[in-house]
């Protein structure tokens, strides 16, 4: 998931001498083929993959900062061990997406200074704050949630190496998600500032999970080539309504309100019908002016920034020691 | 060896057993608070995954040996209630553990001295004469030997690297070398471990610490500092001001909202 931010159109601009190419890997895709990194592949096709799975490489390696904020104060060691583990495996999907996207071409760093001068995107509810506990429980099962609706179709996407790298990544995020509303089941089932500390989570959290999904689908550029593509298999509309019918009666199980006057049941439609989205909030987050934009981008850089002697000094060696090694291996 | 034929020991005091299974419980507790803070801001995503598992490792050591404290102490306090309720005083962690996690040096050299301690105290551990925390011993000295090949991994490529890592290294090691007096200098209740057969003989692991240590700064191209006296012990319950911040922030929520689960 965390791709909403796919921007302007790609028009595939096929010189004529490679019509015949376009329809045949086109139909490799029609007959559900996996495409793989020594494959042809349109141009258009290879950069709609690499800004996808590098966006998503990015939010995962982004997304540690706002539950890391958490760690130091996690209020039990069992919790604090399971946080930890889930932050860590953000940086393990980091770590095999950026792989996915090298099979494409583009190495991970120059990705990463993509990142870094705030050229890529990630997505945006990461430039939300955790302000309380609740909020760990609530990332979990909201925008772990959503990310899961985005991410199944995904493991039958065209290109080989992005679809197996969701396969796993799934399973996690799974598991995550079922800790996230564990946590909030505490909460709710907990004292009356327990309930209380839950309730707000939802309240902040849950408009900004719906945006996940992306613009609607009447504004949506992408949809449409993505489809045919098989990266993408369904409309942000149909996984926005997936995810509101799933998560829901969860809210109501918890004993929570979701923060939707116009929220109601289309018994007819059998899916809820929500209220109008903020749709000005989800592009000004986007464009930079979300809450924690700032403080996200200065915490990635300051690593990169503080690491970079330790990056140095780990090549010197390397480099120091290659001679000896080579020397031991012709020996 | 029958136990007829084991020779007569002195049998530990229930005190002495919960003092130290402490000192072991809270300095790995501790170092995991430590190195969990730095999870998403290590110098390379390949480091932030290491030190991920290493806080890991060290949490669930502090979860088996906590426990095991409230049991010997019998009062009913669990694994939190000792991580969550206790004042800075009242912990029983080696001062090392504590110290700010500063540049990736100072964090480095920290991990590196207590690492080749415990590595070395709970392989003596894996034979004490305490069923239960040999069995606890015996798992963590598995995860003790990677944490070691992380962290002098790292100090022989900082020491060998550029000079910018040599003169951070040297620096980190300058500022942390007074806490290792406290590793390997036994007081009188390491000593009465040792004759209960429940810990290790101090003198054993001060010659093995002072070998594998040796040897990976030797490789580091490192000069030892000068071993000076510093008697404040964290493992008293004497800490640096560190820890009393470390506290404040990890036992914030348990104490703002006394007596809920979480």
């Amino acid at each position: 998931m965390y791709t909403q931010a796919l921007d302007a159109p790609q028009t595939p601009s096929a010189p004529t001498d490679e019509d015949e190419r376009l329809e045949r890997f086109q139909a490799r895709i029609d007959a559900d083929e996996k495409i793989e990194p020594k494959d042809w592949m349109p141009e258009a096709y290879r950069q709609t993959l690499i800004r996808q799975i590098a966006q998503h490489a990015h939010s995962e390696i982004v997304g540690m900062l706002p539950e890391g904020n958490w760690i130091t104060r996690a209020p039990s060691l069992r919790r604090k061990a399971v946080l930890i583990a889930k932050v860590q495996d953000e940086g393990g999907h980091g770590m095999y997406l950026y792989s996915a996207a090298e099979t494409l071409g583009v190495a991970r760093g120059e990705l990463v200074a993509q990142l870094l001068i705030g050229r890529a995107k990630y997505s945006s509810i990461f430039n939300y704050p955790t302000l309380t506990w609740a909020d760990i429980g609530t990332i979990g099962w909201l925008v772990d949630g959503a990310a899961i609706m985005n991410q199944i179709p995904l493991c039958r996407c065209s290109y080989g190496p992005y679809a197996r790298a969701m396969v796993r990544i799934c399973k996690e995020e799974s598991f995550h998600q079922r800790q996230g509303y564990e946590l909030m089941l505490t909460l709710a089932r907990g004292s009356a500032e327990q309930r209380a500390m839950a309730q707000d989570a939802l309240n902040r959290w849950w408009w900004p999970s719906l945006m996940m999904f992306g613009p609607s689908d009447t504004d949506s550029v992408h949809t449409a080539q993505s489809m045919r593509w098989k990266i993408k298999r369904f409309t942000n509309d149909e996984l926005r309504q997936r995810f509101i019918d799933a998560t829901v009666p969860q809210a109501e199980y918890l004993g929570l309100t979701v923060p939707d006057p116009e929220l109601r049941f289309d018994a007819a439609a059998g899916h809820y019908v929500h209220g109008p989205i903020d749709w000005s909030e989800f592009h000004a987050v986007l464009k930079g002016d979300g809450p924690c934009n700032r403080e996200r981008l200065a915490a990635r850089r300051s690593a990169h920034e503080a690491g970079r002697w330790v990056r140095e000094a780990a090549a010197a060696y390397a480099e120091k020691h290659a001679g000896s090694a080579r020397a031991a291996q012709a020996g | 060896m029958s136990p007829a034929a084991e020779p007569a020991r002195a049998t530990a005091s229930a005190e002495d057993r919960f003092e130290y299974v402490l000192r072991l419980g809270d300095t790995s507790l501790i170092a995991a608070q430590r190195l969990g803070a730095l999870l998403g801001h290590g110098p390379a995503l390949e480091e932030d995954l290491a030190i991920g598992n290493i806080a890991l490792d060290l949490l669930g050591q502090a979860r088996l040996l906590l426990a095991l404290a409230g049991r010997i102490e019998g009062r009913g306090r669990d694994e939190d209630a000792l991580a969550f309720l206790r004042d800075a005083g009242q912990f029983r962690n080696m001062a090392l553990a504590e110290q700010p996690d500063g540049d990736f040096a100072e964090t480095i050299v920290r991990q590196c001295l207590l690492d080749a301690w415990q590595l070395e105290t709970y392989e003596s551990l894996a034979g004490s004469r305490d069923r239960e925390l040999a069995d606890i011993a015996e798992k963590a000295v598995k995860e003790c030997r990677y944490h070691w090949r992380f962290s002098a991994g790292w100090l022989v490529r900082l020491g060998d690297g550029t000079t910018e890592s040599h003169t951070r290294v040297r620096a980190a090691l300058e500022k942390l070398w007074r806490f290792t007096d406290e590793l390997l200098s036994a007081d009188a209740l390491d000593a009465r471990m040792a004759v209960s057969g429940i810990g290790p003989a101090p003198a054993l692991i001060r010659e093995r610490w002072e070998t594998r240590v040796s040897a990976a700064l030797a490789e580091a191209k490192l000069e030892r500092p000068a071993q000076r006296h510093y008697p404040w012990h964290g493992k008293r319950g004497v800490h640096t001001e560190h820890l009393g911040h470390l506290l404040a922030e990890m036992q914030f929520l348990p104490r703002a909202y006394p007596g809920v689960s979480w």
